[in-house]
Order: structure tokens, then C-alpha cells, then sequence
């Protein structure tokens, strides 16, 4: 029997202590922001119907947010602390201001939307949501690259197209299960759209970590893997085929946004399999043309 | 060598680590590969139990090699003595020296004695009482100042060669035959120590309970002595031979001991033989030397003892003075608690049951008291034996049969407290208290002074001519603060002594025998002088000199180099610039230097005595070693020592091997208990191996104070045992699982950790594993386990009483999980 | 041969504004974990698991939120048939470009006046982020401390003792260290010090002496606050190779995560141009 690689085999790199609630978080969260920039682009095209649907959708999937970013801190009672700053450099200060003026603005517009009043500033409220929308559905990929976790940040460059792509799949599915066949074409097209991009993005990523992307095929991650890359090829494929017909998307749909949950859950698992994996020297590394620069001055830091 | 220093003295070791840094070689021989021996310059794996063999290897070297240091020897040891014609060594009988009494079990040390001198001592008298350091030095009528030498050390009588005679066969093959230490490496050693020794450099040697927890440890301590004499290492800057104690402040207990057969001071206790105090102190008084003082120190003590009821009249008191008739060290104890000779016993700060060889043998002792006094900072293992021993968990003893009163008297801790701690350079240390105790806890100053109060007060009034043993004593002591808390200042003040006026003395110097100087201990006189807590010093030492007087006081006489005479030549200069030292001033007519001299100050290089000089007048200018009676250093040791004169190879009490230079394998006059409950090894099938308690940096001694603490114990949790991969896969052992070590004396389970710093060694043509045992663990505590000491007999060194656990031999076997 | 290298006798206090750190020296390192215990009991660092881990005489295992500063323990077979046990304090980097800084969302972990990292145990609200994105695997949240239940939750690791800093004292750690294998100190004089003593243990033919993170520019996170003298490769202490604080990439994350929603966005005009209801 070898010896255990490195210091007894103890990982370089602490697992990330997030829990499940955080996949659920990511997922509700790109159905929002990408319910929002749908929501809005079909109030432009006079698609009052479906504009209702994915508004709804969208606040809906926000209501669930904040409740399980909480539940998931260490200190539950201390969430508004992450309102005590803004921090560029962190990824999850950008998102806890983009998610409160997101929530601010899209309960607005649904407030609006639902009661009939103050539709102007209804409106604004969509086109705040839709702008915020679009930061709030790629940043919780940018959130886990941005750590020395080597599966997520090996992957920085596709972790963003895969949630982009998730999110658009989910926010399409949840639209054309909520909206008679009749208007929810557009929604349709994006699911399908967005599960190619998840697909094809997952693909790109898995190839370009190489033996790193091992962790998605084993370990807690594989199971959440495998069933993800299914029911969204399924659910595309089935969108294709007979999303026409208010039961097929319901069915189609459904099976995309449980891929798309699925995958989440995926990339969250991966992360403390590949933390541990660094007990054998598999760590992110400085480039050569980043060693030897000098330091942040002083005040960036 | 013997010690582990760096994992159990962690804070003096960096000062050999700055000393390797400025390029001193760090050699380690150690049967483990420790963290000392991690930051050594070099690592010497040695059979445990084979350390004369190795410095007797040194021995042989430095004579043979001529690399000893001609003037020093010839001048400041007894090289050039003369012994008497009727001595035999080791060479001729096979191991025994000569007067060995097979029924007293004992040496007649007669013919040990230098030419010329024939009375008996003491020694002869008793043979079986352990000496204190006195009765060597001191040998009443038997040393005198002026034998008879040979300064050309030719005379086949003189010690120069009867040393050389008897280590003749410890050749460097002898030394690889017996510890198992390469020639090569033997050699290599040697030569870096010869040559760092002489005029311009010196070399210390630091030992600790790896060679005083021997049935030999005394005769170790000795061959290094020998070593380091013809070296002329002792005295010097930078030399020595430097015994680290095993436990805070245990060198205060041995200085003002807790020992039986000692008096404070290093004086020995009275035997029942000595009828009064002109019969003691004709036995004990040197003629020559600094124990010529003996009057004084004693009858010093006794005012101090006994205050104005010591009167010239009654002989100072001395007939109150407990008298020993034989062995009382604390094993003959436990054996006499087991045949119901001991009915009660006080037991502070010292836990019996995990710390002394044969645990179980002390806690079934202990179940045959009628009562204990237990005082400690935790319920230790030795005051709830009766209930949560082994024996009880076994159902051995059943805690309804143990008739014992047990009493448990929580202790202050050293911060609740104020007093002295004394360090094993004999430096001398104050705390002050920092915080008073909590509840119910007191220190053992105010135990053992209340609980004498409170005894005096409920005699006061008794006519009984014994009660004037307890009512004569000097009890006094002013008492503080609302615990009443005795003055430790105070106690220290009658330490030190004071004249008949009440004023405190400043040095042993002023100590008297006509009853007009009382002093508690004279070597710690001069502690308090100028009436000043001279202790407390603490002067930083970047203020001070290199020697740091300031800080603290050492005893004697704040010299902090003892014999540092023999750090100048017979003539008064310095062995060479680089390692000057104390030197005589000519022109102010005294001894000058970086410290305080260990030698009369006034007293010219080229003093010789008169005739009649008696004490340190009877001491010629140059002879250093100013407590011997002839004022050298012994490289022959005529008197003091019950297993010999001079230092044989005896295999341990458990040995897997036949001592190869004797057919006397062991040494005689070893102590055994041949009872019971202390069964030894005699089957060396069945156990194999070697081993040995060994200590960690982690926990400290039994584990009171560290497995009752949770950081250290969260450092340390479990009790391991040590072996090679080698053994581990004769005994298929696995790493981080358990093993049961097994001895005659049961078995104790261990965590297994595999290791390639231990090492199969090869002994006599054939390779001996070693098991280490680290014997910090019992059964309370944060963190429990077997203890080490469980699997050790009781096996004694004859001159003071300390277990063999140092070596033995076992068995090792798997076992499939912990104890349940 | 005379030895130019001794640790310090005397530490000047720390003056805000000069940047402080240590510089741990694991070829003087006995292994007796006085840093462990000392930093335990200023910080109040609680005792979490008591457990043999059989890892050698390393029973703490890494560094955490309850073990700020951890002894590793190297056991190493020799060519020469002899073994050597490499032994060394390992504590948190105080990186100049530290991460759990960068991504730390509530401001809870901030730079200070001595340029040493802290976090703020009343501020944190345990978000974990700090924990992945640390490259040294320092920090962890700490959990199920009964006595100590207002830090649970929370990530902790090393403060650099910065209450003993802004009392002029050095840290508990470097304070206990019996044979100054932790040096503590303006951080320009401990570089000084390391390249001495790794150019002295070369010259004894001590090869496998090198340094880990003493040079600011020669590394990925800008320069460290706590600089090593190893005896072997980092990875066999738990050391990463190279570290980089993964804030350097953070641009080109945005970046492909700007491009993202850019196409997600054409995605939906073209969902909305191809439809015809």
C-alpha cells in the first residue's frame, strides 16, 4: 500500500462548506434573472400573456431566494451584513446587491402586474429587473470560479456560458409550462436554445479540465451529472417534438428545469471532491507571467 | 546522552540549538530517534541498557589514544593515588569487585580504600542504607587529604592504572558487540569529542532518566564523570557533565529532600547507630575539604530545627532526629504497605500508581493502608485506585474490600502561590503569587504548617517525653492574608540562616557549631544576604554579563560554575585566553573572574597545607573539587558508592542477552523485590524484545497536570508504543492500530505507530528490536490509557533507590482493537 | 567556521504602517507545539477534537478555525539508510493579495495598519466563501463549540495576534517559541534573515533548504506575511506549489460571464424573431 499523497493526504484546499441549499439558490435564481430579461423582451413584443407568465414565474423563484441564501449561512441571523459593503472584488457582494435591487424592482413590477396599478412604474420595474437580471443569472457562476477550488476555477472561462445556458433553459421551460401554446413560442425556442448552450457549454468545460473533470464523473457529483445532461437532452429533444401541445411542453419543460436543478447540484458537488483532490498537488497554479509581478499597491488591497 | 532534551526540556534546549548554530556538533546516542535527535548533528541509535559499555568504550579511547589532558588529570584528580594492595577490579574476579558479601547482599568497600587508611566507615557498618552524597565525599576517617601518589602514574596501584586496567577490554568491537554501535561511528564520536576537549575547547555532556533509571544509573553518571575528568571538561566554560531533573523543582527536593536518608544540605540522615551527635559527626566529618564544615551545617540546621530547645546541653536536639536502619525508599515502602508494616501514607504531588515501576503492585499497596492523605491539583489515578483501577475493572480488588481511608486535599497550583523554585543548575527562582486559590485549595506550605499547628496545639499540654519531638520543634511563621498563608519569604529567610542577633547571614561561611548560627539548609546560605530575597533577583540578562549573577541566585554562594577552579591550572592562570574563567589576581591577592569562585577566595595557587590542617585549610591552592576529601576529582571513587569503585558493563535486570565481558551478568548489588506481585522476566523466549518508558514534550510525568488539561491532551490523546517496521511485520502489527505489550507483570495496550526511527540494533552477533512506551497515560483524565510503568517490575540502582524502567524486555502482540 | 545567523534576541514593537509578518524557520523547529498552545490560550481558540490522527506526533492535522497554528510532521527515509524528521509551524499567509479578503462580502475580514488580515468574528456571518477561495486551505467556519457559542458559525484563523501587535508585543506564538524557529518582525528584515539562512544550510550542503513565499514578487499572491525556511517540497507539508489568489483571474471571469449573458441575450431575440406565435 503508497503512502497517502502529500501531508497524509490532506488536502491543500478546505471544502466549500455550502450546502444544498446554495444548488437550489443557483437555480431559482437563473430562472429569475433570465424570467425577468424574458418577461421584459416579450412585453416589448407585445406578448402581454407570456410577459405575465415569465414575471410571475420569475417572482416567484425570487421568493425562494433570499430564505435559502440565509438558511445556508453560518450565522443566519447576520445576513444583512452582506449589505454592509459593496465589494467589487467579491463576487458575492456584487450578487447581494444585484439580487436586493432585483427583488426591489421585480416586486415592483409584479406588484404592479398582478393589481393593475402604477403600470409606467411597472414598467420601469421590468426593464430594472431585465438589466439586473443578466448579472444575477451569470454571477453565481463567476461566485464558485472565483475560488481556489480547481474544478470551478479551471473551468471560469465555461462555468458562465453553462449557467447562462441553464438559466435560459429554465426560465424558457417555466414560461411555456405557465403560458397556453399559442404564445409561448418564443419561450420554447429559448428552453431549446438554452439547453444547447448548457450542453454544449458542460462538453467544452469537461474537455478543456481534462483529468480535473474526473469529479464530475465521480464522487456525489456524477449521479446529479448524469441525470442532468438526460433530462435536459430529453426535455430539448421532447420541446422539439411535441412542445406544440400545452401537455408535451408541460412534460418537456418540466424535465428541463429538473435538469437544470440537476446541474447545479452538479457543479456545487464537484467542488469538495476536487477540494479534496488537492491533497495530491492538484491545485490551481500561478502562471509564469504572473509570478514575479510586483504586488497591488497598497490600496487595492 | 540518557536524555531527550529537546521533547522534555524544550525551553533550555534552544540554547543548544544556538550553540549548533554557531557551529557546535549535537551528538545524540539514544536507542530512539527523537526530536533531539532530529536537531542533533548526529544520531546514535544505542541498546538501551548498554551506556557504560559505550562510555567505558570512551574511556578506553582517550587512554589508549593518549587524549587526555595530561596536567589537568595528573593535578585535579586522584589519577595519581594510590590505591590499597587488597583491591581487586572487575578484571580479576569476573565481574565482582573485591569484598562482595553474597548473604549481606553487599560490598565491604575495605579494600577499596586508598593506600595507607584502614579504619572503617560507615559504609561497612551498613551496606545497605543508600548513601547521600556526603558520606562519599565525607568517609569520615577513611579519606584523608594527603594519600599517597605517584605523579608519574606508573605505580601499578594508582588509579590512572587500575582505570586503565579496567576498562582495557572496552575496545570499540566491544562497543559494537554489547550496544550495537558501529565501530565506525563509535569512533567518530569519540574523536569529535577528544577533540574538542582540552586547553582551548571544552564539551558537555547532558543526561537525564535515560541513564538514572537504571539498576547501574549511579555507576553511568559515573563513567561519564571519569570521562569528562580526563578530559578536563569539569569546572570548565563550556564543559560539565549536566544532569536535567525530571520534574519543576525537583532538584529543591533533592537540595531540601524529600529523600529518607538525607538531611537538607546533602547531609545524611542519622542511623540508629548514631547515639548522639559527637558519634555522628565523628562518623561523618571529613578531615579534609568543605565537609569538614559537617559541625556547623548540622548543628546550624538543628537550631533551626528546634530553635532555643537545641541547647549544647541536649546535643542541639540531635536525639529527635528520626534515625533510618535500613532501606525506607519509597519501593521498600509500597512493600511494606503490602505486609501491613505501613498503615498510613501522605501523598502530595506524586502519583504512585502510574508513576512508579509495577503500578499495580503500588495501587494494591495502596488498598492495604488504613488510611492515605491524597494532595493534588486533580483526583489523580493514586486516590481513586479503589474505585476505577484496572484491578477493580478487572474485578481483581473490589473497591468493598478496600478498607483504605482515602483523603483528598485539593492543592494550589505554583501561580496560587508564592515561594522558591529550584532549577537543575541549581538556580534558585522566586513566584509570586498571581492569583489566590479557589475554594478548598491550599498550598502544601500551608498544609504542612497548619497541620503542624493544629498537632502542637493538641499536645500542648502532654508530658509524654516523645511528644517533645513534635513540641520542641520551631514553629513560628509569620502567616498572611486571609487563607493564613505562611511567609514563603520567611521560610527562606531561616533557610538562609541567621546569627545570634537575628540577623540574616550572607553565606555558609558564617555558620557556626556552637548554636549561635541556625540555618534550614547551609548550601542555600547566602539566598537571603543583605537581608534581601536574593531569589527574587531578575535582572534581564541583556543588562548583565555572560554569567547573569544578577538573575536569581544559584547555590553555593551564587557561583553558577561549580569546581570552576579547575578552569585555571595549578598555577593560578587560565587554561588558555579562549576559555578563561576564574583566575588568581596576584596583585589583590584573590581569585577573580566571570564568577563568583568555587574555591576559599583568599587562598593562594600555591597554598600547601599545614600538618594538622583540618577542613578546607587541610586543602592545598590548587584541588578544585574542594568537597572531596582530598580535594580531587575521583576518577576512582574509594568510598560512597555501594556497587563499586569504579564503573563495570552490567546488562540490565531484564536483558536478552549474557553480559559479554563477565559471567557476573547484572549488577549485584542491585535491589529486587522477589515478592508476588513483582514478578521478573525470566524467560527470554517469551520476551524478546527491549523497551523502555520513554517521555513526550506533550504531557508532563503522569499526566495530572496535562491529561487533565484539553489542549494538551487534544496534542497528545492516545498512549502509543513505538516499533520498527521490522518488528511490526514480525508481530504483524499495523500502523495506527493496537498492540499489547506483555510482561510477567500482565499486559498494557498501545496504539501501534510504525516507525523508521526505530531500528533493529545489532548486540552480539545477532539483531534486538526495541519497543518505546511513552508512560504519561492512566485511567482519568480528559484522555486515559494503559500505563507504562504497569508493565515494569521493581528493580532498584543500590545507592538511591531508582527503578529500572530505562530497560527490560517484553513481548509485543497484535490485538484487534482498544481496551474495552 | 564562524556562523553569521541568530535569531533575534529582541523584538522592537510593531509600527502601524510597517508592514509585519513571520518568518517561520523549520530547520530550528523541535516540534514541541508551544506555538499551538500559546495561541490557543491568548486567542481562546477551543479544543475541538480529541483525536490520534497517526499522522507521526501531529494529532492537530491542519490548520483550521480552531488550529491557527499547526506542527507538521515529516518522517523521512534517508538515502543513506538514516531518517529524517522534518518538523514545522504552519499559520496562516497573511497574503498581500489575500483572497478571503477579495471575495469576503460583509467587509468582515480587512487589512490592517501592520498589513496583517483579520477577520472581524462580530461581522462575519459565516458565508464560507473565505474557505474556498483560500489557496492555503487556512480557513474553515467554525462549528458545535459549546463554550464558545458566539463564534460558532463563524470562519476564524490567525489574527497575527493583533491585539498583542497594537500593544506593542509580538504574537503569542513567536513569543513561546522556545528556539525562535518563529521570528516575528518588519517583514523587509525578515526576508534579509531568510535568504541568510537558506544561503548558510546550502553552504553546509543542506540542498534541500529552500524558501516559500520570502520573495514578494515570485509569487501569485503579491508577497505573504508569513514566509518559510522548508527542508523539503511545500506539498509535502500541505503547501501548494504556486499559489495564485484567484482575484487575478477575476477580470477575465466577469468577462466570459459578460459574453455569457450576452448570448444569452441573443438567444432571446432570436427566440422572439423566429416565432410566429
Amino acid at each position: 500500500m503508497s503512502a497517502p499523497p502529500g501531508y497524509y493526504g490532506r488536502p491543500v484546499v478546505k471544502e466549500p462548506v455550502w450546502s444544498p441549499e446554495v444548488a437550489v439558490y443557483f437555480w431559482l435564481g437563473g430562472l429569475a434573472g433570465m424570467s425577468a430579461v424574458l418577461g421584459f423582451a416579450a412585453r416589448l413584443a407585445r406578448r402581454p400573456v407570456l410577459a405575465r407568465a415569465s414575471l410571475l414565474a420569475g417572482f416567484a423563484a425570487l421568493l425562494g431566494c433570499p430564505p435559502l441564501l440565509i438558511a445556508d449561512l453560518g450565522r443566519p441571523e447576520r445576513f444583512y451584513n452582506m449589505l454592509r459593503v459593496f465589494k467589487p472584488t467579491s463576487p458575492m457582494s456584487v450578487g447581494s446587491w444585484v439580487l436586493s435591487f432585483f427583488g426591489g424592482a421585480l416586486g415592483v413590477a409584479a406588484a404592479s402586474e398582478v393589481t393593475g396599478w402604477l403600470r409606467p412604474v411597472g414598467r420601469l420595474g421590468e426593464l430594472g429587473a431585465a438589466i439586473l437580471g443578466l448579472p444575477l443569472f451569470t454571477y453565481t457562476a463567476v461566485l464558485v470560479a472565483d475560488t481556489s477550488v480547481p474544478v470551478w476555477h479551471e473551468a471560469r472561462h465555461h462555468l458562465p456560458f453553462v449557467f447562462a445556458g441553464s438559466a435560459s433553459a429554465s426560465a424558457g421551460a417555466a414560461a411555456a409550462i405557465l403560458t397556453p401554446s399559442r404564445e409561448s413560442g418564443p419561450a420554447r425556442t429559448l428552453a431549446i436554445f438554452g439547453a444547447g448552450v448548457e450542453l454544449g457549454a458542460v462538453a467544452v468545460m469537461e474537455g478543456q479540465l481534462g483529468r480535473v473533470a474526473r469529479h464530475y464523473h465521480h464522487g456525489p457529483a456524477a449521479s446529479p451529472a448524469r441525470m442532468a445532461r438526460m433530462l435536459t437532452a430529453g426535455g430539448a429533444l421532447l420541446m422539439v417534438a411535441v412542445g406544440r401541445h400545452r401537455a408535451g411542453a408541460t412534460v418537456a419543460g418540466t424535465m428541463i428545469l429538473a435538469g437544470s436543478l440537476a446541474e447545479r447540484f452538479a457543479v456545487l458537488r464537484a467542488g469538495p471532491t476536487s477540494a479534496r483532490a488537492t491533497a495530491g498537488g492538484e491545485t490551481v497554479r500561478a502562471t509564469a507571467n504572473e509570478l514575479g509581478r510586483p504586488p497591488r499597491p497598497a490600496w487595492q488591497r | 546522552m540518557g536524555s531527550n532534551m529537546a521533547e522534555n526540556h524544550p525551553v533550555g534546549f534552544q540554547w543548544v540549538m544556538e550553540a549548533k548554530l554557531r557551529g557546535a556538533p549535537v551528538i545524540h546516542v539514544d536507542p530512539r530517534f527523537t526530536r533531539t535527535s532530529a536537531n542533533a548533528t548526529m544520531h546514535v541509535p544505542i541498546r538501551a541498557g548498554s551506556d557504560i559499555a559505550f562510555l567505558g568504550g570512551l574511556v578506553n579511547y582517550i587512554l589508549e589514544h593518549d587524549r587526555w589532558f595530561h596536567e589537568y588529570v595528573v593535578a585535579y584528580t586522584n589519577a595519581a593515588t594510590i590505591v590499597s594492595e587488597d583491591f581487586r577490579d572487575t578484571e580479576d574476579l569476573d565481574g565482582l569487585f573485591s569484598g562482595w558479601d553474597p548473604e549481606r547482599h553487599a560490598y565491604d568497600e575495605t579494600s577499596w580504600r586508598y593506600e595507607g587508611v584502614d579504619s572503617a566507615g560507615p559504609a561497612h557498618r551498613t551496606g545497605t542504607v543508600s548513601r547521600s552524597e556526603s558520606t562519599g565525599a565525607l568517609g569520615g576517617r577513611t579519606i584523608h587529604a594527603h594519600p599517597a601518589r605517584d605523579e608519574t602514574l606508573q605505580h601499578p596501584r594508582c588509579v590512572f592504572q587500575l582505570l586503565r586496567r579496567h576498562f582495557a577490554r572496552y575496545t570499540p568491537a566491544m562497543v559494537e558487540a554489547v550496544s550495537g554501535v558501529p565501530q565506525q561511528r563509535f569512533v567518530e564520536v569519540a574523536e569529535l569529542l577528544c577533540s574538542n576537549s582540552g586547553r582551548e575547547r571544552t564539551s558537555a555532556i547532558v543526561y537525564s532518566l535515560g541513564w538514572t533509571q537504571h539498576s547501574v544509573g549511579v555507576q553511568i553518571i559515573r563513567t561519564a564523570a571519569i570521562v569528562q575528568l580526563l578530559l578536563g571538561n569539569i569546572g570548565r566554560p563550556g564543559g560539565g557533565i549536566l544532569a536535567l531533573r525530571g520534574h519543576a523543582s525537583i532538584q529543591g527536593s533533592t537540595d531540601i529532600p524529600t529523600l529518607y536518608d538525607m538531611l537538607p544540605g546533602y547531609m545524611p540522615m542519622p542511623h540508629a547507630e548514631d547515639i548522639n551527635l559527637e558519634q555522628y559527626l565523628a562518623d561523618h566529618r571529613a578531615s579534609g575539604g568543605g565537609w569538614g564544615n559537617l559541625p556547623a551545617y548540622l548543628v546550624s540546621l538543628l537550631k533551626a530545627y528546634y530553635g532555643d530547645a537545641a541547647t549544647a546541653e541536649n546535643g542541639f536536639c540531635f536525639g529527635h532526629l528520626p534515625r533510618v536502619d535500613h532501606d525506607q525508599s519509597t519501593y521498600r515502602t509500597a512493600m511494606g504497605m503490602l505486609a501491613g508494616q505501613v498503615k498510613g501514607f501522605f501523598l502530595p504531588g506524586e502519583n504512585p500508581a502510574v508513576g512508579s515501576a509495577n503500578g499495580k503492585l503500588h495501587r494494591m499497596a495502596m488498598a492495604n493502608l488504613e488510611w492515605l492523605v491524597v494532595r493534588d491539583l486533580f483526583l489523580i489515578e493514586s486516590a481513586t485506585f479503589w474505585r476505577d483501577s484496572p484491578e477493580i475493572a478487572r474485578g481483581d480488588l473490589k473497591t468493598a474490600d478496600v478498607k483504605t481511608e482515602v483523603f483528598f486535599l485539593p492543592a494550589a497550583a505554583h501561580t496560587e502561590k508564592s515561594g522558591s523554585f529550584t532549577n537543575t543548575q541549581r538556580l534558585l527562582q522566586w513566584h509570586h503569587t498571581a492569583i489566590e486559590p479557589q475554594g478548598d485549595c491550599r498550598s502544601d506550605l500551608w498544609f504542612y504548617y497548619h497541620l503542624g499547628r493544629i498537632i502542637r496545639e493538641k499536645l500542648a499540654s502532654s508530658t509524654d517525653p516523645r511528644d517533645r519531638l513534635i513540641l520542641d520543634l520551631s514553629w513560628s511563621y509569620p502567616t498572611e492574608g486571609r487563607l493564613g498563608e505562611p511567609s514563603a519569604d520567611a521560610v527562606l529567610r531561616e533557610v538562609n540562616g541567621w546569627d545570634a542577633e537575628g540577623r540574616a547571614l550572607n553565606g555558609s561561611g558564617e555558620l557556626k557549631d556552637d548554636g549561635s548560627t541556625a540555618c534550614g539548609c547551609w548550601i542555600y546560605s547566602g539566598s537571603y544576604a543583605d537581608e534581601v530575597n536574593q531569589v527574587a533577583r531578575r535582572r534581564p540578562g541583556q543588562e548583565q554579563t555572560l554569567v547573569a549573577p544578577e538573575w536569581g541566585w544559584a547555590w553555593p554562594a551564587n557561583r553558577r560554575l561549580l569546581y570552576n577552579r579547575a578552569s585555571a591550572d595549578p598555577s593560578g592562570k587560565p587554561w588558555s585566553e579562549r576559555k578563561k574563567y576564574v583566575w588568581w589576581d596576584a596583585r589583590k591577592r584573590r581569585w577573580v573572574g566571570l564568577d563568583v569562585p568555587d574555591f576559599n577566595a583568599t587562598k593562594p595557587p600555591g597554598y600547601q597545607p599545614p600538618e594538622d590542617a583540618g577542613g578546607d585549610g587541610a586543602l592545598p591552592g590548587d584541588a578544585p573539587f574542594i568537597m572531596q576529601g582530598d580535594g580531587r576529582g575521583w576518577l576512582f571513587a574509594p568510598s560512597g558508592l555501594l556497587d563499586g569503585p569504579l564503573p563495570p558493563h552490567y546488562e540490565p535486570n531484564e536483558s536478552p542477552f549474557d553480559n559479554a565481558l563477565y559471567t557476573q551478568s547484572a549488577n549485584p548489588a542491585r535491589v529486587r523485590y522477589d515478592v508476588p506481585l513483582n514478578p521478573y522476566n525470566a524467560d527470554r523466549e517469551r520476551y524478546p524484545y527491549v523497551t523502555t518508558t520513554v517521555r513526550l514534550t506533550e504531557h508532563h510525568t503522569t499526566g495530572a497536570m496535562s491529561r487533565t488539561v484539553a489542549v494538551l491532551s487534544e496534542l497528545q490523546p492516545e498512549f502509543f508504543c513505538e516499533v520498527s517496521p521490522r518488528l511490526a511485520a514480525e508481530r504483524d502489527l499495523e500502523q495506527g492500530s493496537w498492540a499489547d505489550i506483555v510482561t510477567a507483570r500482565g499486559t498494557i495496550r498501545a496504539r501501534v505507530l510504525i516507525t523508521e526511527r526505530m531500528k533493529p540494533i545489532r548486540v552480539q552477533g545477532r539483531d534486538v528490536e526495541q519497543v518505546g512506551l511513552p508512560y504519561h497515560w492512566g485511567y482519568r483524565g480528559i484522555v486515559k490509557g494503559d500505563s507504562a510503568n504497569d508493565a515494569f517490575a521493581i528493580v532498584l540502582d543500590p545507592n538511591v533507590h531508582i527503578q529500572e524502567v530505562k530497560a527490560a524486555t517484553c513481548d509485543i502482540r497484535r490485538a484487534d482493537g482498544p481496551r474495552r | 567556521m564562524a556562523k553569521t545567523y541568530a535569531p533575534p534576541a529582541f523584538v522592537a514593537p510593531a509600527k502601524p504602517g510597517q508592514p509585519v509578518g513571520f518568518f517561520t524557520d523549520s530547520s530550528i523547529c523541535i516540534g514541541c507545539k508551544a506555538c499551538e498552545v500559546a495561541c490557543k490560550q491568548w486567542n481562546n481558540v477551543p479544543v475541538d477534537d480529541i483525536r490520534y490522527l497517526n499522522s507521526s506526533y501531529d494529532n492537530t492535522g491542519e490548520l483550521s478555525a480552531n488550529s491557527w497554528r499547526h506542527v507538521a510532521f515529516i518522517e523521512k527515509k534517508q538515502a543513506d539508510g538514516g531518517v529524517a524528521w522534518l518538523m514545522n509551524s504552519d499559520v496562516c499567509k497573511h497574503c498581500k493579495e489575500a483572497a478571503c479578503l477579495d471575495v469576503c462580502p460583509t467587509g468582515a475580514i480587512f487589512r490592517t495598519e501592520f498589513d496583517t488580515v483579520v477577520v472581524q468574528a462580530d461581522v462575519c456571518n459565516g458565508c464560507g466563501y473565505c474557505i474556498a477561495a483560500c489557496p492555503f486551505g487556512v480557513l474553515t467556519r467554525r462549528e458545535g463549540i459549546a463554550s464558545r457559542p458566539e463564534t460558532n458559525g463563524v470562519a476564524q484563523k490567525c489574527t497575527l495576534c493583533y491585539d498583542r501587535l497594537s500593544g506593542g508585543e509580538e504574537p503569542a506564538c513567536a513569543h513561546a517559541c522556545p528556539t525562535k524557529s518563529i521570528q516575528f518582525g518588519p517583514l523587509d528584515e525578515l526576508r534579509e534573515r531568510a535568504q541568510q539562512r537558506v544561503a548558510e544550510l546550502r553552504a553546509e550542503g543542506r540542498t534541500e533548504a529552500r524558501l516559500y513565499l520570502a520573495d514578494e514578487k515570485d509569487n501569485g499572491i503579491g508577497g505573504a506575511g508569513s514566509m518559510f525556511l522548508l527542508l523539503d517540497e511545500p506539498g509535502a507539508y500541505r503547501l501548494p506549489e504556486h499559489p495564485v489568489v484567484p482575484t487575478r483571474r477575476l477580470k477575465e471571469i466577469w468577462g466570459a460571464a459578460a459574453m455569457a449573458a450576452g448570448l444569452a441575450v441573443a438567444g432571446v431575440l432570436f427566440a422572439f424573431g423566429s416565432s410566429r406565435r
